[in-house]
């Protein structure tokens, strides 16, 4: 063991040993990247194949608290840029990690994150590659910034894309929404709520490559993050130029989630996940891949939300438990607790 | 959700519906005849547009809604004051998060803490006594906002800051109440209102007999209801009866929750804590005579006008509302949202104009959400 | 105006600044129950409040609450029972 320090300090920024031994013992100790040259170098038999395309995303990560049940920023991290190549109907297979380090961290806690991320990459049978870290004075970031960018392929003749989604399509959640966000929100502390809550955050390329095998027509997918189902939701009718129905009956949520809402608010629709898709697919492929969906613990909790149709272009609306019908507009800003 | 779901159930709401459609043809209420009921409370608007009631009950029954919502109801000048003060150097400025995007003249909250002003959105005024604890060398001050459901916590906030002699927490006070804006709109000679929603949560704190003098004097029926869509069905349900037997009586719908007598503990933290100023200014419906409440001399160590000399206590700058911004007219019901010339055009809720398109409670902004908006292009 | 919530006291935390732990639907959050407390503080375990900005404001008699909901039954059942007399009239005409 090189490295004594408990905390990071600027010195583990310099450019020198101390800034080797961080990445070595960190690091690249767990990682095992394929050479220690200042690129990988793949060879990628995949892409060989006529027809396939190269899929390339990235994606930063911010979350206080760093940790918090059920996961931490590296899950996080490794999760995020994994799903966002799944949902566009890729084979996620490389990512690169890129670390913003605020001097004062503590050492172990970037041991926690880059073990999270070595197990997570490779549940989710991808490896990391490459990657960066840079030391930052106190203050100027909070705690550690993570960076992850992604490349797959997808395979020829799959096209998938918001675009496509057509009236009749069936709208498929793969569980229950809104964990992500309501954990935060009682793990940040300052809202003094305690739960039993846990992030749903989980990587959801197995799940999507089962999915897309029961539903070969599967026209599109949008992991639920930032603003939730109610966003991803606009954002497809917007692109596919239909409307989508969903019934407030449907949506899975648990029961804490929505006594969190209450306390704050807040509605559940717009909470974050970070383990949720929604799918689009054709009504006669709905059964086998909520099937497939099922038989996947990320998916266990699959099931049809609404679905597309030919009126109110653009426009998502829920059915509410009532009898009644709103729309489900886009989120403005953030949401914010309320007691009004 | 126990004491909830049990009142959302639609059965009982078709049934609610029907009884009440029976009613409004009986007592002659037509589209073009409306009965109008003001629904005072912010929180009923609220309720209303999430269950979509104004489009499930009969035609004859026309919602008007009240002036009910304290962020709404907040003048621009009362804004670029809490503002100055958040921006004051070591202040901690906590607020409900109601408030953050309230726009002033120049900024709102959000803004300012964008700016660097150290505002700190909380649940509940303990959290922001609890920073103060924490925080002896800052100042940290309370937005002290909302009715007399919200006004015995910060009362209590108070007395428990006095009892542990805090001298660096202060609340910044425009609690308002409910009976004298409510006066204010049944004497206006263009009030066309039959009957009255009352606020449900006012009410376990005060108790149903302030609203007496609306049906005594004014003749007006007023059920207070709870909030869930069974509770606001049925109210109504209650008003048209009332209207029907040509009676005017305070009813009280939401019993398990409200006592007829209201809160003692509530209303003697109130009593002790704050008095009656002689008028305070309402966003659209001017100032009003005995309408708001400040912290008494026995407490001033800890009102933020007194220690900032801001506001009530300091020259109070005359800031014009935003120009064709016609929330006065909305908030006293005599414009629906879709009819001011601004809704969805220079008032949106990305940049909102007024502050009945920010708050959730607002009615623009349910119009919006829910699609009134829309469905009236 | 005034998101309040029906949660049930489930312990009391601190009796010399009147707190307590409310929980709604398994989310907790500590409650001040002054406005609440007339006997002992041990006697608001297990009781329902209304909870609004961190503190119990009203306790919910539960009394009232099935009063309500018996009379919507009872609205409910009516109109049901008139609804089949409805349906079995209009039965009746089509048979004539």
């Amino acid at each position: 063991m090189a490295l004594r320090d408990t905390r990071v300090t600027l010195a583990h920024g310099g450019g020198g040993k101390a800034m080797r031994d961080l990445i070595e013992e960190v690091f690249t100790a767990v990682f095992a990247p394929p050479g220690m040259e200042d690129q990988a170098r793949l060879t990628a038999e995949a892409l060989a194949e006529p027809g396939a395309r190269l899929a390339f995303t990235t994606d930063s990560y911010v979350v206080t608290p760093v940790e918090f049940p059920g996961g931490d920023i590296g899950k996080i991290a490794v999760c995020g840029t994994v799903n966002d190549l799944a949902v566009g109907g890729a084979k996620p297979l490389w990512l690169s990690a890129a670390f913003i380090i605020e001097e004062g961290t503590e050492i172990a806690l970037l041991h926690r994150i880059a073990a999270t991320m070595a197990r997570e990459a490779e549940a989710a049978g991808v490896r990391i590659v490459t990657g960066d870290t840079k030391v930052v004075g106190r203050g100027a970031c909070d705690g550690v910034f993570v960076t992850t960018a992604g490349v797959g392929v997808i395979a020829a003749g799959r096209e998938m894309a918001a675009g496509l989604v057509r009236p009749g399509d069936v709208a498929i959640v793969n569980g229950v929404l809104g964990d992500h966000g309501a954990t935060i929100l009682a793990a940040r502390g300052d809202l003094a709520l305690s739960s039993t809550i846990e992030s749903d955050c989980a990587a959801l390329g197995h799940l999507m490559a089962d999915a897309m095998q029961a539903a070969p027509d599967m026209r599109a997918a949008r992991d639920l993050t930032r603003g939730g189902l109610a966003s991803a939701l606009n954002e497809i009718a917007q692109a596919a130029g239909c409307g989508i129905v969903i019934d407030e009956t449907a949506l899975p949520l648990r029961a804490e989630v929505v006594g969190m809402c209450e306390i704050l608010g807040l509605d559940p629709l717009y909470l974050a996940n970070e383990g949720r898709v929604v799918t689009f697919v054709p009504e006669a492929q709905a059964e086998a891949t909520l099937a497939a969906m099922r038989a996947r613990p990320e998916g266990a909790g699959a099931c049809i939300v609404g679905r597309a149709v030919a009126e109110h272009t653009g426009q998502v609306r829920m059915r509410t438990a009532f009898g009644g019908s709103r729309i489900v507009d886009m989120l403005v800003g953030e949401q914010l607790p309320r007691i009004c | 959700m126990k004491f909830a779901s049990e009142f959302r159930d639609p059965k009982l709401a078709k049934a609610l519906l029907a009884e009440i459609a029976k009613l409004a043809d009986q007592i002659g209420a037509s589209k073009e005849k409306p009965v109008h009921i003001m629904e005072i409370c912010g929180g009923h608007t609220h309720s209303i547009f999430r269950y979509g009631l104004d489009k499930l009950i009969h035609e004859g029954v026309e919602f008007i809604h009240g002036p009910g919502c304290p962020v709404c109801v907040l003048p621009r000048a009362r804004v670029d004051e809490c503002i100055e003060i958040a921006q004051k150097e070591g202040v901690i400025f906590c607020t409900f998060g109601d408030a953050m995007r309230v726009p002033g003249s120049k900024l709102s909250l959000l803004q300012a803490k964008a700016e660097g002003a150290d505002v700190r959105m909380v649940y509940s005024p303990l959290d922001a006594l609890e920073i103060a604890r924490r925080n002896p060398a800052r100042e940290v001050v309370f937005f002290g906002l909302g009715f007399e459901t919200t006004t015995p916590s910060t009362a209590l906030a108070i007395q428990a800051a006095a009892r542990e002699g805090l001298t660096n927490f202060s609340v910044f006070c425009n609690h308002i109440t409910v009976p004298e804006p409510i006066k204010a709109l049944l004497d206006d000679p263009h009030m066309c209102l039959d009957g009255f929603i009352g606020p449900g949560h006012v009410s376990m704190v005060i108790g149903i007999h302030p609203y007496d003098f609306i049906a005594q004097y004014y003749g007006k029926p007023i059920v207070v209801a709870g909030f869930e869509p069974t509770d606001l069905l049925q109210s109504v349900l209650m008003v048209l009866r009332q209207i029907a037997e040509g009676a005017a009586r305070v009813e009280n719908q939401y019993a398990r929750v409200v006592p007829e007598h209201g809160n003692k503990v509530s209303i003697a933290a109130i009593e002790d804590v704050y008095e009656k100023r002689p008028s305070f200014e309402w966003r659209g419906l001017g100032e009003i005579d005995a309408s708001g409440l400040r912290i008494r001399t026995s407490y001033r160590a800890f009102d933020a006008e007194e220690k900032f000399a801001i506001g009530y206590a300091g020259v109070r700058a005359v800031v014009e509302e935003a120009e064709g911004c016609a929330c006065g007219a909305v908030m006293t019901g005599r414009m629906k949202p879709p009819a001011c010339p601004q809704f969805g055009k220079g008032c949106t809720p990305e940049m909102p104009l007024g502050a009945l398109m920010v708050s959730s409670e607002g009615a623009c902004a349910a119009y919006w959400q829910y699609g009134g908006a829309r469905a009236a292009e | 105006m005034c998101l309040g919530i029906p949660g049930q006291i489930v312990e009391i935390t601190d009796p010399a600044r009147m707190a307590a732990m409310a929980e709604v639907s398994g989310v907790r959050r500590e409650v001040n129950v002054a406005c609440v407390a007339e006997g002992p503080l041990e006697g608001l375990i297990g009781q329902w409040a209304l909870i609004h900005v961190g503190f119990a404001m009203s306790l919910i008699d539960e009394e009232e609450a099935a009063k309500t909901l018996d009379a919507l039954r009872d609205l409910g059942e009516a109109q049901e029972a008139l609804e089949q007399m409805a349906a079995g009239d209009a039965a009746l005409e089509g048979r004539a």
